[in-house]
């Protein structure tokens, strides 16, 4: 036992996949020790909110300002709010009402603004040009107003007697404050998602709610299989008929067809995450029937086999102490992929909406099928929807990494 | 000749046939025989003769396709699991491969155990079981102290065939079969195995059956003969009458094909 687990963590490949594995399952369970909030509060008002560090503006109103000069401040800001597509329109502009396009230099802010301002004219027509781009334009005009200004911001408050605006103090352009000493700073390191949710910490909790799934579906599958292709692979004769009519039987039905069909009839209040784990673990051991048995039947003929028979032992004796052993490594095989299926499966089904209802919990699949509906990959919403296909990929990749890992150990045939 | 002597075991056409449609194997066909209590049998044949299907059906680990056995004279009923039992207290079997005979995930304790259990003695205090282990073990020049806590494959083969025999000599079982016992060993060690099998006959009176390819070895140590063709006995009796005045050509082909020290090798039979 030791020096098959010894083997075992010398090969590379499983040692790659049980790494990747156990970083994946130790994020899940410290994640939620440190960041306690639940996953599915709903924080942001609006959808798909970028990730970044979101600072609280009346909260850094309030905190000590500090005065940096800056040379490049200006132009950042400038730059930050005159995007690339904004100045290309200015040159369409000036080219149209017939500035030479060699005068015109996008990349100075001063001179291009300086241009625009002497030249634009919202009542001038240009021949050509729909209703709303005159408005963009327009709208352009208006957010350009004050840019190159340098006074600062008051700040006023009503009184709450007269109603009167009183300024209570301004903000010049080079006041900075210490991101430190702003009391509310929330870090969101993928956004939010559609409904206005952390989508990191859901994207946490998805997962420890979907490797559930898949250890509970992997569990039952190979439980299943593993009971039926032993019994089928010793005993034979009519038992071997029956079991393998039945595992034929859920062979030719397609088990997703069978998966989509139970998981509607539960309907959607009574599918929780256990009840779906369990479906698909019921709809999943057809294979390993068939794989349990082929090496039973080629084990039973053996004789070591033979001399348990000769010393009375009982079925259930030999088939537990004289045949499992000898394929127990092949049944850890099929678990991790029975489990890494399970994964997959329930973010098919998620994805098709007869996931786990949504109110309690997020899966992988659900995050995909909230990521979808909202067209999330339509409006370039990266951060709804990537992060959990990689999480997804790299926990198939690291179960399937692991399998490699142990085939070759057990396996001394597929060595390199 | 053999009237006073008492039949153990016997069978009467006897057929296995392997797989059905066009792939049948007619394995072992129509096979008649007496074996008596006392004598040691063997049966020769060279390979996928059947002497291994003939003997998993004598031993019961395989149905014959037709044909009877009996057992002391009654036809031999293993329909359950306990009748099976019983039937195995009276006939046990050592087999060719050592090395695959051993359960690897399984203790030498618990073989020699498992043989005091079926001998209903698994109620005795644990001292007592390590003496009986201790006793049948240096029957076979093994030492116990040294074997308990061990797994089989870590010892020798024939330190394995050996322990196949302290098994025996646990068990105490009226017949035994032994299925080439010494092909998978060396030829010091086979002297010894053989040895130490006639040996056990004599402590325990049992009735030893031997199958093996070897027609020199079934001389050495067998009263009676068979052999075996094609699934079939062609040739059966006394090992004086057999082997030194064969009347088939099998069974000649059999004794030329014995390598002879201080003798040219006749390799035109093969």
């Amino acid at each position: 036992m030791k020096h098959t687990l010894q083997q075992v963590f010398h090969s590379g490949k499983f040692v790659t996949g049980f790494s990747i594995f156990v970083a994946i399952l130790l994020i899940v369970i410290i994640y939620p020790l440190i960041i306690t909030d639940p996953p599915l509060r709903i924080i942001g008002q609006g959808t798909f909110f970028e990730p970044g560090i979101y600072v609280n503006v009346y909260d850094s109103i309030s905190s000590p300002h500090y005065t940096l000069n800056l040379d490049d401040a200006a132009a950042k800001r400038i730059a930050s709010k005159l995007g690339e597509d904004d100045r290309i329109a200015i040159k369409d502009w000036l080219v149209a009402v017939g500035i030479p396009e060699s005068e015109i230099d996008t990349t100075d802010t001063a001179k291009l603004l300086d241009q625009w301002v002497n030249n634009y004219d919202p009542a001038t027509r240009i021949s050509g040009m729909t209703n709303a781009t005159r408005n963009y334009y327009i709208r352009l005009n208006n957010s350009l107003k004050g840019l190159l200004s340098t006074d600062g911001v008051s700040i006023a408050v009503a009184n709450p007697e007269t109603a009167v605006l009183e300024e209570t103090s301004t903000i010049v352009q080079s006041d900075y404050v210490n991101v430190n000493q702003v009391a509310n700073v929330r870090v969101l390191p993928l956004g939010t998602d559609n409904f206005g949710r952390d989508v990191l910490t859901e994207l946490v909790e998805a997962t420890r709610v979907s490797l559930q799934i898949g250890f509970v579906a992997g569990v039952i599958a190979t439980l299943i299989g593993l009971t039926l292709g032993l019994l089928s692979g010793y005993v034979g004769g009519f038992v071997d008929d029956i079991i393998m009519f039945i595992t034929n039987l859920f062979t030719v039905i397609p088990s997703f067809v069978l998966l989509i069909l139970i998981s509607f009839s539960i309907g959607q209040d009574r599918r929780g995450p256990v009840t779906i784990a369990i479906v698909i673990g019921f709809t999943s051991w057809v294979w390993t029937t068939r794989a349990v048995r082929s090496q039973v039947i080629s084990l039973r003929n053996r004789d070591h086999v033979n001399l348990s028979k000769l010393s009375g032992h009982s079925l259930v004796h030999i088939i537990v102490t004289d045949i499992f052993p000898y394929i127990a490594s092949y049944v850890v095989m099929a678990l991790i992929l029975q489990i890494s299926s399970g994964i997959l499966v329930e973010a098919g089904l998620s994805i098709l909406g007869l996931g786990p209802r949504t109110t309690d919990v997020p899966t992988l699949g659900l995050m995909m099928n909230w990521a979808m509906i909202y067209q999330a990959h339509i409006l370039g919403k990266w951060w709804a929807y990537f992060p959990v296909i990689v999480t997804i990929a790299l926990i198939a990749f690291s179960m399937n990494l692991m399998n490699t890992g142990l085939d070759q150990v057990f396996n001394p045939a597929l060595r390199d | 000749m053999s009237s006073e002597k008492k039949l153990c075991l016997s069978g009467s056409g006897v057929t296995k046939v392997f797989g059905f449609g066009r792939n049948t194997t007619l394995a072992v066909d129509h096979v008649d025989f007496n074996f008596y209590e006392g004598e040691i049998i063997s049966i020769v044949g060279e390979s996928g003769s059947g002497k291994t299907t003939l003997a998993k059906m004598l031993l019961g680990l395989i149905n014959p396709t037709e044909g009877e056995i009996y057992f002391q004279g009654e036809k031999r009923d293993i329909s359950t699991h306990r009748k099976k039992k019983e039937y195995w207290k009276s006939i046990q079997a050592i087999f060719q491969d050592p090395f695959s005979s051993y359960n690897i995930f399984n203790k030498i304790d618990t073989v020699l155990l498992d043989c005091i259990r079926m001998r209903g003695g698994g109620k005795l205090p644990y001292e007592q079981k390590v003496e009986m282990m201790t006793e049948a073990c240096s029957f076979v020049n093994l030492k116990f102290e040294e074997l308990t806590n061990k797994y089989p494959f870590e010892l020798s083969g024939g330190q394995q065939q050996r322990l196949m025999i302290a098994r025996i000599f646990l068990l105490k079982p009226k017949i035994l079969l032994a299925d080439e016992p010494t092909s998978m060993i060396d030829a010091c060690s086979r002297a010894t195995i053989l040895d130490m099998l006639m040996q056990l006959r004599d402590e325990i009176g049992m009735t030893p059956i031997f199958i093996t390819h070897d027609i020199g070895l079934a001389y050495y140590v067998s009263d009676s003969v068979y052999i075996m063709e094609r699934g079939k006995f062609v040739e059966s009796g006394s090992a004086d009458d057999v082997i030194l005045h064969p009347k088939e050509p099998y069974t000649r082909r059999l004794i030329s094909d014995v390598p002879k020290i201080y003798e040219e090798w006749d390799l035109s039979t093969v």
